[in-house]
């Protein structure tokens, strides 16, 4: 059998890498739960009601609209969307917004266009943003056979 | 100077979380119920999430051992079908930021990576495996996978709308250069 060569020093940095990852999405994530906390305790259930209608097209639209100019890492996204789901708001359209967040990149949309050139950064945005709506609705019709 | 020089170096997620401790101060001064009642949901949601939190650090530990930039370089040179393969392969096992890809990615755009390889690429990094344990909490792991599954198949339909798309662009700007 093959043994697996373990080098001390990239397990340190491994290590350490992630430490630094998850510490510099700490202020977002505990600035994010904060947030649905108050947002929580403020607002009633039956407001996002009121948002998002019965109409699945612009639920999911709308889902798609907010994750597009949403920022912060995924792990926030989950956090957020977990809690949107759990004040009422349909699947549908969390599923579109958590899509939308993590595969659009509204702020990096200047570095990509500067890198990989505006016309492909902007396709690729754009196309993700109906895309998310895509996914959202074939996500929750299997989901519904299953 | 010096608080001048400390304010800087505050990232734009610090300043929000700032600015959020500043509404509950406010609240904690004359909102004192309405304090309690945020800093109570808070905690559950917090205490809820610790061990997940642990799960995710030694899972992206694991990730950022194994799985290096120079490893994913090396499969994305593949030819064919294979090559859509180690795409979306290397870009669900990428990690860090995503701009930290970018170079790398117009580099091998260089090397005769189509645009519909790198938006693929790209699409996939929204799956993360070291926070499938967060997701399967929040979400149930049934919808996680076929969630996943989707975007998987979805990525590559990008990848190939993004290249018809360049293709008809790049061909209009040919044609109006050659018209001048």
């Amino acid at each position: 059998m093959k043994k697996i060569k373990i080098n001390k020093k990239n397990i340190k940095e491994a290590i350490i890498k992630a430490g630094k990852g998850l510490l510099k999405a700490l202020p977002m994530i505990f600035g994010t739960i904060l947030l649905i906390s108050l947002i929580s305790v403020l607002i009633p259930k039956s407001f996002y009601t009121t948002i998002f209608s019965k109409n699945i097209f612009l639920n999911s639209f709308i889902g798609s609209l907010i994750g597009s100019i949403s920022a912060g890492t995924p792990i926030t996204s989950y956090i957020f969307g977990g809690e949107l789901l759990k004040q009422g708001i349909s699947l549908l359209a969390v599923t579109a917004f958590l899509v939308a967040w993590v595969t659009v990149g509204i702020i990096q949309l200047p570095a990509e266009s500067a890198i990989l050139g505006k016309k492909f950064a902007l396709l690729r945005n754009i196309t993700a943003i109906f895309l998310a709506i895509i996914v959202a609705i074939i996500t929750v019709l299997l989901l519904g056979m299953i | 100077m010096k608080i001048k020089n400390k304010l800087k170096q505050i990232t734009g997620s610090g300043y929000f979380l700032i600015s959020i401790i500043l509404i509950y101060f406010f609240l904690f001064i004359f909102k004192q119920n309405l304090f309690f009642s945020s800093i109570s949901f808070f905690c559950n949601i917090f205490f809820k999430i610790i061990p997940i939190f642990i799960l995710v650090f030694i899972l992206m530990a694991l990730t950022n051992y194994f799985i290096t930039p120079k490893f994913i370089m090396k499969h994305l040179g593949e030819k064919g079908i294979k090559k859509w393969f180690f795409v979306i392969l290397g870009g669900i096992l990428s990690s860090g930021p995503i701009y930290m890809w970018y170079p790398l990615l117009a580099d091998l755009k260089s090397k005769g990576l189509s645009y519909g390889l790198i938006a693929c690429f790209l699409y996939n990094r929204a799956i993360k495996i070291p926070l499938l344990p967060i997701a399967f909490f929040y979400f149930g792991w049934k919808y996680i996978i076929i969630l996943s599954f989707i975007m998987i198949i979805v990525s590559v339909i990008q990848g190939i709308i993004l290249n018809k798309l360049m293709e008809v662009k790049n061909e209009n700007s040919y044609s109006v250069r050659r018209k001048r």
